[in-house]
């Protein structure tokens, strides 16, 4: 089963890269205060096609992710190989293990190598400041991708408007349930940003439903394996439940593991949040509802380029570039 | 005759010469490694684990072993912080540093009186602790905290970092305590055969409980420290860290049986560890591969230390 999935997964991180340039340029369509970025976008490219490098030649982009023990996060990596390619730079990446004080040490590290920009995906907003801090001493640009950082100089900041995304997951889910029907939450990440953010998102759209309610509100870390577990419980608890809303797809496929086990799949569906490849697979088979694609490899994308920007001391104009998000449903 | 020399040199100073050996390594390879600006660096990031290998040490050498030093480290960090956030930076850091020493002295109490197998004691605290910090936290960082605590983990004395020297003042202290006070022969005495120890008129129970305390201490002092690096009380942190600080004080030449060992030896196995995470982040060496890599050393190591023992 593991050997076929590699052929469509490879597949669809083509289809994803098609996208993201499309995405690209509709963004800088929608908003005008990109517009800039777009002409730039245009002399990079005739810069590309003359074959002539008219910035430095070298450059090194330091990444710094806060798990790789995560498809996610992994697809955001291959995002920001593949541009960095295209672009002809060096990227050197570090992985923090979720560790904040490991990623400190990865961020000084990078400082010591002296690369030119530093694209960081933090742990953690507050234990991360010290060593944005630490870059911006060092007269190092530094930009956020996905998750944001408390303090500190940051030029810019690269991430999915997660409101939006919980918001659209809980629309989903609430044209499904015909505007009625019992809703279990698994949170991320207590007080992790993106936790919050979806939470608030989803929970401010399904209050506007007097027939919506829900039922229970637990947190399982991101986690698969503890998506699975609370969701056991929850099942023990619930003698109904009609939908599913996880904060990420890991959870929700951790639950679903735990709803088929207790062959009530049939009573409830489950709604995830990222389109990892093994959500869009249980998209297709049927086992997931839907999930909130996020675009991990537009991040890397756009963090690469963005970075290539500053360091050839491009003056952005904006500090947050959203990156879109849309519901998969099949 | 020379052989035997020689076999004795490898096994005291073995692991000084892979040290040497991987700093030549790394500063060949890359020019950034070898730059006092970097040695900074990696002494303050193996400061932390310095920290927890010291105590580590005491456990190890009273042949027991303390497995509860991350969460430990996690739980002080955090009632330290949420102390400091009102009660200020003094009561914040003693705070800190009592519940840590709290913690190590009842696992201790917890091994010596009701014959629980450290092992298992300290597995047990591993979990009390770490569910304490989130049950104190709720789950999340604790943030806030005064601008003048980021000494603790980011100040500079000169151009030194402060972490740096604190770690050479705890390092001294605790070695004069092991080589020259009667509590670090006992320690030896107790570690290297218990009921000969008991029979000799040591108080062993004493003895363990105090090695325990000293590893819970310094446990609370590095949840000080890291909660200063990162300008939070994190309710993770120190997860997996219990590893790292047996690993460092194995590759210094303790016996995990206990008596046997020098503290000089963990400094150095600590810092090999922490050479290995710079250096080949320095190479661009994947995340991956670096965990391979850290296993191989470490399995070098003991290996050329157990060649040199016969």
């Amino acid at each position: 089963m593991v050997r076929n999935e590699k052929l469509p997964k490879k597949r669809g991180w083509k289809n994803r890269k098609k996208e993201a340039l499309l995405i690209n340029v509709s963004i800088s369509l929608k908003n005008k205060e990109v517009f800039q970025v777009k002409k730039l976008l245009f002399a990079l490219c005739l810069v590309a096609i003359l074959g002539v490098s008219a910035f430095a030649s070298s450059m090194t982009v330091g990444l710094s992710v806060s798990t790789l023990n995560n498809p996610f996060f992994v697809i955001l990596r291959d995002g920001a190989i593949e541009q960095a390619k295209v672009l002809d730079v060096d990227l050197v990446v570090m992985d923090a293990q979720n560790d904040p004080a490991k990623q400190v040490s990865d961020i000084e590290d990078l400082i010591q190598k002296k690369v030119d920009v530093i694209l960081l995906n933090p742990t953690d907003a507050d234990a991360l400041v010290p060593a944005v801090e630490q870059a911006n001493k060092a007269g190092i640009p530094l930009l956020t991708i996905d998750r944001s950082v408390s303090g500190g100089d940051v030029a810019l900041h690269i991430a999915s408007d997660n409101v939006k995304g919980g918001g659209m997951a809980a629309a989903y889910l609430v044209e499904q349930l015909g505007e009625k029907g019992l809703v279990v939450e698994l949170e991320g990440i207590t007080g992790s940003s993106a936790a919050r953010e979806r939470g608030q998102g989803f929970e401010t759209y399904i209050a506007k439903f007097s027939d919506i309610k829900l039922a229970a509100k637990q947190t399982a870390d991101f986690d698969r394996a503890k998506g699975m577990s609370v969701m056991e419980n929850i099942l023990q608890a619930q003698p109904k439940i009609d939908a599913v809303f996880a904060h990420n797809d890991e959870m929700a496929l951790g639950a679903i593991q735990a709803i088929k086990a207790a062959k009530r799949q049939d009573e409830m569906f489950v709604v995830g949040f990222d389109a990892v490849p093994d959500a869009l697979d249980a998209v297709k088979a049927g086992d997931m509802k839907a999930t909130v694609a996020q675009q991990p490899w537009m991040m890397g994308v756009l963090g690469v380029m963005n970075g290539y920007l500053v360091v050839n001391g491009v003056e952005l104009g904006v500090k947050f570039i959203p990156v879109p998000l849309k519901v998969i449903t099949e | 005759m020379k052989n035997l020399q020689f076999k004795d040199m490898i096994r005291r100073y073995g692991i000084l010469i892979g040290l040497i050996g991987l700093i030549t390594g790394f500063s060949v390879l890359s020019e950034r490694f070898f730059t006092i600006s970097n040695m900074l660096i990696v002494m303050r990031q193996t400061s932390i684990v310095a920290f927890l290998a010291v105590g580590m040490s005491f456990v190890i050498l009273g042949a027991g072993i303390d497995l509860s030093v991350g969460s430990v480290l996690a739980f002080s960090g955090a009632v330290g912080a949420g102390v400091m956030q009102n009660g200020g930076i003094f009561f914040g850091i003693l705070a800190g540093l009592a519940l840590g020493t709290a913690l190590g002295a009842f696992s201790g109490i917890v091994i010596t009186k009701l014959k629980v197998p450290a092992f298992i004691a300290t597995l047990a605290m591993m979990a009390i602790a770490r569910g304490g910090t989130l049950v104190y936290t709720d789950g999340r960082p604790i943030t806030g905290l005064p601008s003048s605590f980021a000494f603790l983990g980011r100040g500079y004395i000169g151009n030194v970092p402060f972490p740096i020297i604190l770690m050479l003042i705890i390092f001294i202290l605790a070695y004069i305590i092991l080589k020259f006070t009667r509590f670090g022969r006992y320690v030896y005495a107790t570690g290297g055969n218990i009921n000969a120890a008991r029979a000799s008129g040591i108080k062993v129970d004493k003895v363990i409980i105090s090695t325990f305390a000293i590893s819970g201490f310094l446990s609370g002092l590095t949840g000080m420290v890291l909660a200063s690096r990162l300008n939070s009380a994190q309710p993770t942190a120190g997860m997996g860290y219990e590893l790292d600080a047996i690993a460092a004080v194995v590759l210094g030449g303790t016996s995990l049986f206990g008596g046997e060992g020098e503290l000089w030896g963990t400094l150095v196995g600590a810092f090999i560890m922490g050479i290995l995470n710079n250096g080949l982040n320095m190479l661009n060496v994947s995340s991956f591969y670096q965990q391979v890599a850290k296993g191989v050393v470490i399995l070098i190591a003991i290996t050329v230390a157990q060649s040199g023992k016969k």
